[in-house]
């Protein structure tokens, strides 16, 4: 136990076994940017996916809106400590997405539109684990929360759910991205608080 | 000097506060000495830990105001109703307690000296804070980097730091500071009260061409609709870099 903060009761305990530990409550959707909001057309949007051997495929929106949709509800983890539990998405498993390329990699670096990336494991995009998602709460999904598509990777701190996205690609090394060169944990898992470097 | 950068692990630190200065009728500034503290670039923020007698413990971040200056830290607080932090660091909070912190973190939104590269600081209300730290950095390494900032705030009783601005501004001719009132502007103020719009920005702040670093820190709404007027205006948007204080109906 910490150093007793003199005449501090706490307030809002909302310990519940769905927040991680470190993690307050939020009901409003808070939004976390590094930069403005890119302008993004839908008529020139497109989604790219290189693997490592250097090939490339793309969709087009048309194209993208073609694959099978899902609805998703997920926890949202930031690191900045706020939680929001029981979002509703729509969006294209990772799944779908990669079962049309032929890759062995291990590791994914995650882009988009404005020039923010990501890292993570490829074995953390599969298995039902990650989406482009492009709807929210039954709507479009607003610039600011990363519309026209951001990827969603809700069991990784949400900075892994890039907004804007536009591309991966695929990599036989780890490479870190814009969070994880800045101070910020390289895998960001928040059941085991892993905010930043060394933690 | 400071050793800014963030490597290695960020472990917990006990800072005392030793000083206590109200800025408005609502927010303060909380003086800590952290013994050990590495230092820190201008922009950053710290994760503060408060614990209840019962174990309870909840974590918040915190832009620090103040430039790198050995043991010494300052935070400043502006309360928000029902928050569960917030109100207990502008009230509660008294010299002489003790502080759990971890930091710096955040290795993006930070100004560091040397660049000559004119700067252009745009605040709404409490996102003056780090950018406050950018313009003390400043000062204390003498760096010659012209700065410009446009401070929104809701009337001249809201205002961080009003003396040291004024003071700052009259003394300092590299730094240029213009006050836009959202909710009532002083007798005899060039605008009317109102939101910030393009044609203040273009007047108060670098022309794109000069190829300012521009920072842009406050509530969401504030920074969108900045950074969309930085943007119209014609700054390249790889050179705006934004801080949002995220949530507004939480529990900060």
């Amino acid at each position: 136990m910490g150093i007793i903060s003199r005449g501090f009761g706490g307030r809002n305990r909302s310990s519940r076994p769905d927040l991680p530990p470190g993690q307050y409550l939020v009901r409003d959707f808070p939004v976390l940017s590094a930069g403005p909001t890119p302008r993004i057309d839908l008529g020139s949007w497109e989604f790219r996916v290189t693997a490592e051997d250097g090939s490339i495929r793309t969709w087009d929106w048309a194209a993208f809106r073609e694959l099978p949709s899902e609805d998703i509800t997920v926890d949202l983890h930031c690191v900045t400590k706020w939680s929001k539990l029981g979002t509703s998405w729509a969006g294209v498993s990772m799944d779908a997405v990669l079962a049309e390329i032929a890759t062995a990699a291990e590791f994914a670096l995650v882009g988009s539109y404005g020039g923010y990336t990501t890292n993570l494991p490829v074995e953390d995009l599969l298995n039902g684990q990650a989406w482009i998602a492009y709807a929210y709460d039954g709507g479009d999904l607003e610039p600011e929360h990363g519309g026209p598509a951001r990827l969603l990777v809700p069991h990784l701190y949400l900075w892994k759910s890039a907004k804007w996205v536009n591309g991966i690609q695929l990599l036989d090394h780890d490479e870190p991205g814009f969070w994880e060169t800045a101070g910020y944990h390289n895998y960001g898992d928040p059941w085991r608080e892993q905010r930043y470097w060394g933690d | 000097m400071a050793r800014a950068a963030v490597l290695g692990r960020l472990s917990w630190r006990v800072g005392t506060v030793i000083e206590l200065r109200d800025e408005t009728p609502t927010a303060r500034t909380i003086v800590l000495d952290v013994p050990g503290w590495p230092g820190h670039a201008a922009g950053q923020h710290v994760d503060l830990r408060l614990t209840a007698p019962d174990g309870y413990s909840t974590e918040r971040s915190y832009s620090i105001a103040s430039a790198a200056d050995g043991d010494r830290l300052e935070l400043t607080v502006e309360p928000i109703p029902d928050g569960e932090v917030s109100p207990y660091l502008a009230g509660v909070l008294a010299s002489g307690d003790q502080l759990e912190l971890r930091g710096p973190v955040g290795g993006w939104f930070v100004w560091r000296p040397g660049t000559a590269d004119p700067v252009f600081l745009v605040a709404g209300g409490s996102g003056l804070v780090p950018l406050m730290a950018m313009i003390r950095a400043r000062d204390l390494t003498g760096d010659e980097s012209p700065f410009r900032l446009v401070y929104s705030v809701r009337d001249p009783a809201s205002i961080l730091y009003a003396d040291e601005l004024r003071r700052r501004a009259h003394d300092d001719h590299g730094l240029n500071v213009t006050c836009a009132y959202t909710r009532m502007a002083p007798p005899g103020s060039p605008r009317p009260a109102g939101r910030i719009d393009a044609s203040l920005l273009i007047a108060a702040g670098w022309p794109p061409d000069r190829r300012p670093a521009v920072f842009v820190c406050g509530p969401t709404g504030f920074v969108e609709a900045a950074a969309n007027l930085l943007v119209d205006i014609g700054h390249d948007p790889r050179r705006v870099k934004t801080e949002r204080f995220g949530s507004t109906g939480g529990s900060p």
